[in-house]
């Protein structure tokens, strides 16, 4: 017959098909994440004026002093080039010491703000339901670019804005906009490469982790450049975050640099789309590696298990821990010189600190350090002991306990993994604050004196498990309440003697048992009373956890 | 029988605040003995289950397994036992294959043997961690340590929740294979046929209590069976007979359809007068258990069944399922 209709032409592919779609995937990822963004937006904007009005509340003697800090290895790897650094006004301090955590900040959401748009939603399988729509290939990772372009834009304009109102525009406009502008174009670079780790990995954790670990080699080389040779050598200018600080805001702004950020992304943009368009819908470039079939002989008991779920927490924050102390050890002579001067003519400085005796400011100093560390330490104990509840909640519990363990060994387990942990991190954090002093020529206090802290500290850490564990076993649902007493340590052992607390009010504070001053011979009846404080809430734990019941839900 | 029940549960209460989620329930499950636990959503089977393994202290009443008391000597209870939750939580950074060898050496030691067998019938994948595991995948990693353990009892929790009819295949064969040794099951469910296809005996249970139990050939003695025939002559008088229920007529090839649901008690009555009216062709279901879950989730309880005549009809009026019905 020749009524035959003919068949509808499939239309011909334009040019532009693989990006069909990407506009209304914008406004969707806006709305999406309109909540999310805005907090970001307000609070690098907040972190912005905030540290600006620190800093000049800090008055021109004290700058002078912080760009003595800044001139210290420790200094250049938290701050930088040091560019100003002979006359270091809120601008150039800004500039000096922001960039590297403002780049750090906006990274970390570029990377996650890529990976959820680009390969989280691939992985839970939501935008198939989009990619079946008439979607081009690479609109979902082109909207992500395009919406990350607009929050970084919308950040910077605003940050330079606050900047310059928060400084009572003593600091120009155009410098502002060259920090803002420049540290959002380094952050971009990191949210490229999250682009590209998004084609290669088929999972969002390790698209993450290629992302965050792009911005550690970037702040290796900086600091390394920036170490060998003031203003920056040629290590710094590999690094996204040296090209945003070799913009020279407030010294002396050139653009040039922030030319780099753009191409390092366009390139790395173009890299991702050749990429794309060789791999597969869900799948990655490499593929994931398959992990054991069988169970190492280790893993065979509850305690095994426990390690294996929390050592690489355990690990990154030992990490953490010890060069963040160990960077303060090596700070300490400049800080002390510093704050000796401060506390002339500081009030609550001397309360805080003991005094401008040099030798007594440096205890209360060091006494304060260690007030922090072990509050981190504190910290980790409870966050770490929380995960317990989390097993129960999953049910994971139950699975063990449906075999043969009891629940004094299964939640036993938990506590002496913790608590270990948690001993193990006040050792690095003392040890490591000491090494970093003894680097830098101060020998006293000696090392019996931290040893004397970190083996006071552990015991007065324990309490903190003890408690939350026995909350947990009696009263599940309170078991957070155990961080009252930790804000509660901290405000004791920091404001104790400016608010003149009753003696009795301050016992609460496990801290406030140990010897006021740094490496003080520590009283024998309060480390027993302690050590017994612990044992009766570990016991209680115990106790309580093994006769209540299981809740799962 | 003198032998100690695998499990034996008896007048058991537990209440979560205002919400009594076990009120009196009984369940005795004899060694070598496939159960059957079957009940809705939310009628307890859980939290009788992990009152049985000592994860819930029961308010009153016993719960014992092998004669032991299940919460006091609940360790040393469960290196007899195996268990599979409904649904089940892995460790994410664990491999499946991990997890089933981490699981199997709390109890004992692994037969690596079983364990391949088992994840080549189950086609599991044991090298993925266990956060890319879907639902099913993760059922089948429980199964795979459960059925590889040597054990006197296993408790299986709606085990087939995520599983496609295909695994659900293995899995009763797996079941079937593991009672054939001997060993005690306790297979809680709410799919019928699941239940029909491997148990032994019923334990149906509701709002706690539980509602009847027996074999599965004894509580269809509780209902009836459902009828179509056609016949030559007019059958109207069939459906005045004492246990006939739902009597409907049809025109037919040949004659008339009749279709009605008799109580099990007088079919032989309604039988007789059948084949004297000129039988053509007969067709005789038995209850399904979807008609036992009918009356137990409908307003009906035993001995309140005369009383409440006329909403039982219109319980029993609903659809039956043929396919399931009589498949054993």
């Amino acid at each position: 017959m020749t009524a035959v209709a003919q068949a509808p032409a499939v239309p011909r592919p334009s040019s532009g098909s693989t990006l069909t779609g990407t506009g209304r995937l914008v406004r969707f990822m806006l709305r999406r994440d309109r909540v999310r963004l805005t907090v970001w937006t307000l609070s690098v904007v907040a972190f912005y004026a905030y540290f600006a009005v620190a800093l000049d509340a800090m008055g021109p003697e004290a700058l002078a002093g912080r760009a003595l800090v800044m001139e210290t290895p420790a200094g250049i790897v938290m701050g930088g080039p040091g560019y100003g650094i002979e006359n270091y006004t809120v601008g150039v301090a800004i500039a000096n010491e922001g960039i590297t955590w403002v780049v750090l900040a906006l990274g970390i959401m570029s990377v996650l703000h890529v990976v959820r748009h680009a390969r989280a939603e691939e992985e839970s399988s939501r935008s198939e339901l989009v990619r079946a729509a008439p979607v081009g290939r690479h609109a979902p990772a082109v909207a992500a670019i395009v919406t990350l372009f607009v929050v970084n834009a919308v950040i910077a304009v605003a940050s330079a804005f606050a900047l310059y109102g928060a400084s009572g525009e003593a600091m120009p406009l155009v410098d502002s906009f060259g920090l803002t502008v420049g540290s959002g174009l380094a952050a971009m670079v990191f949210g490229a490469v999250a682009v590209v780790a998004c084609q290669i990995t088929e999972h969002g954790r390790g698209a993450t982790g290629i992302g965050l670990a792009a911005y550690g080699l970037a702040l290796v080389l900086r600091s390394a450049g920036d170490i060998q040779e003031r203003h920056g050598s040629l290590l710094s200018w590999l690094s996204p975050i040296g090209w945003a600080q070799q913009m020279r805001s407030f010294v002396d702004l050139r653009w040039w640099p922030a030319a780099l950020s753009i191409v390092a992304i366009l390139l790395l943009l173009v890299l991702g789309a050749v990429l794309a368009s060789r791999r597969d819908f869900g799948g990655g470039l490499v593929a994931t590696r398959g992990g054991r079939a069988d169970a190492s002989a280790r893993l065979r008991s509850p305690l095994a298990l426990v390690w294996r779920q929390q050592r690489s927490a355990f690990g990154w924050t030992a990490l953490g821990m010890a060069l963040m102390w160990y960077a303060s050890g090596t700070l300490l002579p400049e800080i002390l010189q510093m704050g000796v001067s401060g506390a002339a003519d500081n009030e609550m400085f001397q309360a805080v600190f003991g005094g401008t005796d040099p030798a007594v400011f440096r205890d209360g100093f060091l006494s304060a350090m260690m007030l922090f560390a072990a509050l981190a330490c504190a910290a980790y104990a409870i966050v770490m002991s929380g995960r317990a509840k989390a097993e129960e909640a999953a049910g994971r519990a139950e699975v063990l306990l449906a075999l043969a363990v009891s629940r004094s060994r299964w939640f036993g387990a938990h506590l002496v993994v913790v608590g270990l942990s948690t001993v193990v991190l006040m050792a690095v954090s003392v040890y490591a604050m000491w090494v970093g002093a003894v680097q830098v020529g101060m020998d006293e206090p000696g090392l019996a004196a931290y040893t004397d802290v970190f083996w006071t500290y552990s015991v007065a850490l324990l309490v903190y498990l003890g408690l939350a564990a026995a909350l947990y076993a009696w009263v599940p649902r309170f078991a957070s309440a155990a961080w009252l007493l930790l804000v509660y340590s901290f405000v004791v052992g920091m404001f104790g003697a400016v608010f003149n607390l009753p003696e009795g009010a301050e016992a609460i504070s496990p801290l406030d048992w140990l010897p006021a001053g740094f490496g003080e011979a520590p009283e024998a009846a309060n480390m027993v009373g302690l050590g017994a404080v612990v044992a009766v809430l570990l016991a209680l734990a115990l106790l309580g956890f093994r006769r209540r019941d299981l809740q799962s839900n | 029988m003198t032998a100690t029940p695998a499990i034996q549960i008896d007048d058991l209460r537990k209440s979560f605040g205002r919400v009594q989620a076990l009120d009196g329930l009984d369940l005795t499950v004899q060694p070598g003995e496939v159960a059957g636990f079957l009940g809705p959503n939310g009628a307890g089977k859980s939290t009788a289950i992990r009152v049985l393994l000592g994860l819930l202290r029961a308010d009153s009443g016993t719960a014992r397994l092998f004669g032991g008391d299940a919460w006091r000597d609940a360790v040393e209870l469960h290196r007899r036992l195996a268990y599979v939750p409904g649904d089940v939580s892995l460790w994410p950074n664990l491999t499946g294959g991990e997890a089933i060898d981490f699981l199997g050496r709390l109890r004992g030691t692994v037969d690596k043997k079983r364990k391949a067998d088992l994840l080549e019938r189950f086609e599991l994948d044991p090298t993925k961690k266990a956060r890319t595991y879907s639902k099913g995948n993760r059922q089948k990693v429980a199964l795979v340590a459960a059925f590889s353990m040597d054990v006197d009892l296993l408790i299986l929790d709606e085990p087939t929740s995520g599983l496609d009819p295909l695994m659900e295949a293995v899995f009763t064969e797996y079941v079937r294979e593991t009672a054939a040794t001997g060993t005690s099951v306790l297979l809680s469910s709410h799919i019928l046929h699941e239940v029909e296809k491997v148990c032994d005996t019923v334990t149906i249970i509701r709002n706690g209590t539980s509602v009847e139990s027996g074999t599965l050939d004894e509580l269809r003695h509780l209902t009836r069976s459902n009828v179509t025939a056609v016949v030559s002559d007019d059958p109207s008088a069939v459906g005045g007979l004492a246990g006939v229920h739902n009597f409907a007529t049809a025109p037919a090839d040949g004659g008339t359809r009749v279709t009605f649901d008799v109580d099990n008690a007088q079919v032989g009555s309604a039988m007789s007068r059948l084949t004297a009216l000129g039988l053509h062709s007969l067709t005789a279901a038995p209850p399904s258990l979807e008609e036992l879950f009918m009356r137990h989730y409908g307003d009906v309880l035993p001995g309140a069944e005369s009383a409440a005549d006329g909403a039982d009809d219109t319980a029993s009026a609903a659809p039956t399922a043929p396919g399931t019905a009589g498949a054993r």
